[in-house]
């Protein structure tokens, strides 16, 4: 039984020495899953932004991490091949992951603006069912749209360049994704702190009385839901990177149901939270996977049980101050 | 284009439509009146088409199969309100979604285990396995009329079950307000676990119904689930009424779209193009009109703004 803080930093530790124990273990897929968890908690962490702070419960976040991974795929693509992307500009695309970066973050947070803005006219149950609605949307439209693969996907072959950095390179990658994780972090403890944190936290309590001090919940509840779209947008860019493949299935439906999962399990509202839901997510997929089958069976009777009985998420059975 | 072509696709989108409203009158009535998300209800309408098939196999009667999709889909639903999903009314909306998220995980698995993991097949009986001729030199499938006309019976039926029995009234006094029916005596865990399971008896019947025209294999019921959905946000969450209208529209829209689509493309592009384009489009289409709806409606066509 611990403070959350000790906590936290007990995860970040862990994550950092893991791959240096995978490297002298002679262990690369170690690293390579590891990766994914990371990348898997940047998601949650978007996700939980919006879901545990501002009470906005998006069954669509799929949308943004797909849409950071087909951008990725498709720029590192057209750089391969040297193809024009557009007939009436000269751009072959990019391999450079910086500009990509940019240009996912960019597009992720205009789709998230228009999504936000049709969907939080809406609340409850109709928010939950709308913003599921425009990743199907999306969804059906990678599959059926034939120039980049279609339901097969889209092969990248190689990771993009970062200047310096070998990214083919396990252990370089890992710390890429390692760094934003940290930078995230750090951005929104800033933020949840702040005076926009704790509106957005009023939003989630009592929207009234929000409006009544003279502010706008639905201004505040945009910008956080973009900036919640453009973190999980990075992660999926992240996420073509490491798997240099990306198809639909980042769009589906289960991938939003995965990273609220995650989000949940971990415990809701905790800014690490998504990190031990990502840890817990992975390790369950690789032990009981490796034991049966039909772990996915094991996987929804832990959810059941931990929604009956431990509703506060794991991070709160090691935390001496849980909040229930 | 010809004049009976048109009219068979129109009859496609009814036939889509009626199988939808099955599936959305039981996800529609749950929400209504117990306030659950039901994630799961898509594992009923699988449920129900496993269960046609083996007693098709078993039997080999139809009918005998359709009975058993219904009794089938009844028992799971009544044991999984029983064991799980009363205990998660008053939770909030988020641990609903993950319990019975958690629940599609179970079934789906647990199904596999049983059945392993190819699909299944459920032949039309031969006497609905041909066609007969309307007029206008329609011709058209007798088993899709059929569905046609069991699902429209069904939607009667419930219509009269609702508003002219007890049941029904108790029901609808459900959705206006819980505490109060109960202070009236009216069981309201029964009454919760009745509903729960003949909505899920009715989507495992529009899956054995399906079944017969595609095969019966575990995930068959989240694609549907999800129109589902689509289809209760449209009409309004709780209104069977508007889970009758959403399907329809909902299933014309979406049949219509992939008939209308490419060809209209082919006016503006070449044809290659206009294929590709217009089955994008279409298959984006219910969900545009979705989210049309939603903007000017925010709680559906015939929903109530609480």
């Amino acid at each position: 039984m611990i403070k959350e803080e000790k906590l936290n930093l007990i995860i970040l530790l862990v994550l950092f020495v893991i791959p240096f124990l995978a490297y002298l273990f002679n262990e690369p897929y170690l690293t390579t899953l590891t990766t994914k968890i990371v990348i898997l908690s940047i998601a949650g962490i978007g996700l939980n932004f919006i879901l545990g702070y501002g009470g906005l419960v998006s069954f669509g976040h799929a949308a943004f991490f797909g849409i950071g991974g087909y951008v990725t795929g498709i720029l590192a693509s057209h750089a391969q091949n040297s193809e024009q992307m557009f007939f009436f500009l000269q751009f072959d695309g990019s391999n450079q992951i910086l500009f990509i970066w940019l240009i996912s973050i960019i597009i992720c947070s205009f789709i998230a603006l228009l999504i936000g803005y049709f969907s939080l006219r809406t609340s409850g149950v109709y928010f939950i069912m709308i913003t599921l609605a425009f990743a199907q949307m999306l969804y059906y439209f990678s599959i059926s749209w034939p120039a980049y693969g279609g339901e097969d996907g889209l092969s990248i072959y190689v990771r993009n360049v970062f200047p310096f950095f070998n990214t083919m390179n396990p252990i370089n990658f890992y710390f890429i994704c390692f760094t934003w994780l940290l930078i995230f972090l750090t951005i929104l403890k800033i933020i949840l702190n702040s005076s926009f944190g704790l509106v957005l936290k009023a939003c989630k309590e009592n929207e009234e009385r929000v409006k009544s001090i003279g502010i706008n919940p639905f201004n505040i509840k945009l910008i956080s839901f973009v900036f919640s779209g453009a973190i999980t947008g990075l992660a999926g860019s992240l996420y073509t990177d490491l798997n240099r493949f990306v198809s639909p299935s980042v769009l589906s439906w289960q991938m939003s149901g995965e990273i609220m999962v995650l989000v949940i399990l971990g415990g809701v509202a905790r800014l690490y939270g998504p990190i031990l839901g990502a840890v817990f997510y992975i390790i369950l997929e690789q032990t009981l996977g490796g034991v049966s089958e039909n772990w996915q069976f094991w996987l929804g009777l832990i959810i059941i049980l931990e929604v009956l009985y431990a509703r506060a998420g794991i991070m709160s059975l090691f935390l001496k101050d849980s909040k229930s | 284009m010809t004049i009976s072509l048109f009219i068979e696709q129109i009859l496609n989108g009814l036939q889509f439509g009626v199988m939808l409203f099955l599936m959305s009158a039981g996800l529609t009535l749950v929400f209504g009146v117990m306030g659950l998300i039901n994630l799961a209800h898509g594992s009923f309408y699988m449920i129900g088409a496993f269960a046609a098939a083996l007693f098709a196999e078993l039997t080999g009667s139809f009918l005998i199969a359709m009975i058993a999709s219904f009794v089938a889909a009844l028992f799971a639903g009544a044991l999984t309100e029983l064991i799980i999903i009363r205990k998660i009314y008053k939770r909030d909306h988020l641990d609903q979604v993950l319990a019975t998220f958690a629940l599609i995980l179970l079934f789906s698995e647990g199904i596999r285990w049983i059945f392993g993991a190819y699909p299944l097949y459920l032949d039309i009986p031969n006497s609905l396995s041909s066609s007969f001729n309307l007029p206008f030199e329609i011709i058209y499938s007798k088993y899709r009329m059929m569905i046609i006309l069991v699902g429209i019976i069904i939607a009667i039926i419930l219509y009269f079950l609702i508003s002219k029995t007890l049941i029904g009234i108790r029901i609808k006094a459900g959705q206006n307000d819980r505490e109060m029916i109960g202070a009236l005596g009216v069981d309201v865990t029964k009454l919760y676990t009745i509903v729960f399971s003949l909505g899920a008896a009715l989507a495992g019947l529009a899956g054995a119904l399906i079944g017969a025209i595609q095969s019966v294999e575990v995930g068959m019921g989240e694609p549907v689930l999800i129109l589902a959905f689509v289809v209760i946000v449209i009409g309004g969450i709780g209104s069977i009424k508007g889970a009758f209208v959403g399907a329809l529209l909902v299933g014309i829209t979406d049949t219509m779209g992939r008939f209308l689509l490419p060809s209209f493309f082919s006016y503006f592009f070449d044809n290659a193009s206009a294929t590709s384009i217009g089955s994008s489009i279409a298959s984006m289409s219910i969900y545009i009109l979705m989210a049309t709806v939603l903007i000017f409606k925010p709680s559906g066509l015939y929903g109530v703004k609480k």
